[in-house]
């Protein structure tokens, strides 16, 4: 196996680079889309409902089916890949950032009113700071998951790892089917779990010490 | 008797008045078409620098009044002016800007620093940061926070009356000349509360700004009060006067019951620390050599003394047996609680203190904690003795007419 690896050494570096980049573009899209949806959320409350529903249910949906779904619409390559891995990543921070902007109490937002700021600077300095510990743990889940579903999004032929895992699918029996399957397996998990740490190193130095756990 | 026009007060408003004259003018509003509105045609002078207090029952409409002169909430009818200027012309955010704002326990940002709290305002008004950096040091100086120790801590690493104290200085940031304040000292122990109020008298008498403070506690208003506006229902002004007239002179039963019994036990609030005579005790500086300082204690046959900082604030209150080293020594415990009352304190709060401490007296502290002199039980008791006679002269002098 390690033979094969290094006689694919550059494709690997290639697919990898690929998946991450993939995984950290819809994350960061969703995480604006979610905080955006869940700011709507609460200061129309009547929207609670609906985005609770649109975060539980959307996770049920197996995402395969959804591809299929996407595919007469968006066609193949990467951009029905790009929409199925931010459709999944934005529920897990829609739910975390409807919580963490809850969370912060009417006084104080009261209190940042009558200190003279304007429902923008409120929302960047008070509740967006304070609702960002729970953000975050919400955007620590999604790119785990995205690392995932991304894999399973090369099926119509988009970016990344996913890739050699359906060759190694495809040719079941053959001599480097396992190969093919396993070392991208393994190449996902290792970089989710990089990027976890990554993430939590933005925690230590995003998150305020007033409120850090 | 409902006063609505403040008699006017006998000493000409000080040049080094800083605050504004607030005045509400036939002020409504109603949540909802139907029923009585909550603030119900409310008209009130609030004097340039004094303290008002809004005092009465929940839902009387007094926290929705304040709320409507930095326009949290919006008059339905009337108009409400600072200093002439109607607050409905105003930006909201610019009028907010400066208008102080504390609420309870301070309502302290908690993912900012004491300095970031206190200079947001100053922020959002674009100072530059050298003058934001020297005015959070200024506050805090005179909020009693060491600046060194405090400014970089979160709120989550301070005490309940320390965050308070910091909600006060933010809202006296930008030097604003009016300051609205919520139930300020509702969160914190009794004990803490009373230094505060006497702080905020303290201030008080160094800024003069115009204070308009809602609280439901009726001991609290007539201790902070230049003026007590008690409502009722709708904001139905039930006496708007003096904690002296309003505790000898209630306008109506509602004003009386709502002040409660015991007026002659309240009247000790009205009763300043200053007014005591107060005893020149023998003091030391930490450092100072000791045998001078026995002598001088012996000179005033004393058999403690008042241990003083540099800064002439009161650290410690010893016996001179336990002076035996060279020079004097700072408190072991900085803890320990000095048994110590700002001038502007009531005789309530003082003999609440003496109660405790080990020398039948407490120590008077004046600006900035500095030390004046030391209130003896005698000295006070002599003072209430005085009060009770002249009342009860005033009194059969009124009987005879």
């Amino acid at each position: 196996m390690l033979e094969f690896v290094l006689d694919r050494a550059p494709d690997l570096a290639y697919r990898s680079f690929q998946h991450v980049s993939l995984v950290v573009q819809c994350v960061a899209l969703a995480t604006v889309v979610a905080v955006a949806a869940a700011l709507l959320v609460t200061t129309v409350p009547r929207l609670k409902p609906v985005a609770n529903f649109i975060s539980s249910v959307g996770l049920t949906v197996p995402s395969l089916a959804l591809l299929g779904l996407m595919l007469p619409v968006v066609g193949i390559g990467t951009l029905p890949s790009v929409a199925v891995v931010t459709f999944y990543a934005a529920l897990p921070i829609l739910r975390n950032a409807v919580v963490g902007l809850e969370g912060v109490s009417a006084n104080l937002l009261e209190s940042a009113r009558g200190m003279g700021m304007n429902p923008l600077l409120t929302f960047l300095r008070v509740q967006l700071p304070m609702a960002w510990p729970v953000i975050l743990a919400g955007l620590r889940v999604s790119t785990q998951m995205s690392m995932g579903v991304a894999a399973i999004a090369a099926y119509a032929l988009g970016p990344g790892l996913g890739g050699w895992i359906f060759t190694g699918l495809a040719q079941i029996g053959g001599q480097n089917a396992v190969n093919y399957a396993l070392t991208a397996t393994i190449a996902i998990v290792v970089l989710a779990l990089l990027l976890d740490l990554l993430l939590r190193l933005l925690g230590r130095f995003t998150i305020s010490r007033g409120i850090s756990a | 008797m409902t006063t609505t026009e403040p008699t006017p007060t006998t000493d000409a408003a000080p040049e080094s008045v800083s605050g504004a004259e607030i005045v509400f003018d036939r002020v409504t509003k109603s949540y909802s078409s139907q029923g009585r509105p909550a603030v119900d045609s409310l008209s009130l002078t609030i004097p340039a620098g004094q303290i008002v207090m809004f005092v009465g029952p929940s839902g009387c409409g007094k926290t929705t009044s304040l709320k409507m002169i930095n326009r949290l909430h919006e008059p339905t009818s009337g108009t409400i002016t600072i200093n002439g200027k109607d607050v409905r012309g105003q930006d909201p955010d610019d009028l907010r800007r400066q208008v102080g704002y504390v609420i309870q326990g301070g309502s302290l940002f908690p993912h900012m620093t004491v300095a970031q709290n206190i200079g947001l305002v100053p922020g959002l008004l674009r100072w530059d940061k050298q003058r934001i950096a020297e005015r959070v040091e200024e506050l805090l100086d005179l909020v009693g926070l060491d600046p060194v120790r405090y400014r970089d801590r979160f709120p989550r690493e301070l005490s309940g009356g320390q965050q308070q104290r910091v909600g006060v200085a933010r809202g006296l940031a930008a030097d604003p000349p009016v300051i609205l304040m919520d139930e300020p000292f509702g969160a914190v122990d009794p004990i803490t509360r009373q230094r505060l109020q006497d702080e905020l008298m303290s201030i008080q008498s160094e800024l003069k700004k115009t204070i308009v403070c809602v609280t439901h506690d009726i001991d609290e208003a007539i201790k902070l009060g230049d003026r007590i506006l008690i409502l009722q229902e709708h904001a139905q002004i039930a006496q708007y006067d003096t904690p002296e007239a309003i505790l000898s002179a209630p306008a109506n039963e509602f004003v009386e019951d709502f002040v409660g019994s015991g007026s002659a036990l309240k009247a000790l609030s009205l009763t300043r620390v200053e007014e005591v005579e107060l005893t020149e005790w023998t003091t030391a500086t930490v450092g100072e050599p000791v045998g001078p300082v026995l002598e001088r204690a012996r000179a005033a046959r004393q058999k403690s003394v008042v241990v003083l900082d540099q800064r002439r604030r009161p650290v410690d209150w010893v016996n001179i047996k336990a002076l035996t080293g060279e020079t004097v020594p700072a408190p072991v415990d900085e803890a320990r609680d000095l048994h110590q009352i700002d001038h502007r304190a009531t005789l309530n709060d003082a003999l609440d203190t003496m109660l405790v401490s080990a020398y039948a007296g407490v120590i008077v502290t004046g600006r900035r904690d500095q030390y004046v002199g030391v209130a003896t039980f005698e000295a006070v008791t002599a003072l209430i003795t005085a009060r009770n006679e002249a009342a009860r002269q005033a009194q059969e002098d009124a009987d005879e007419q």
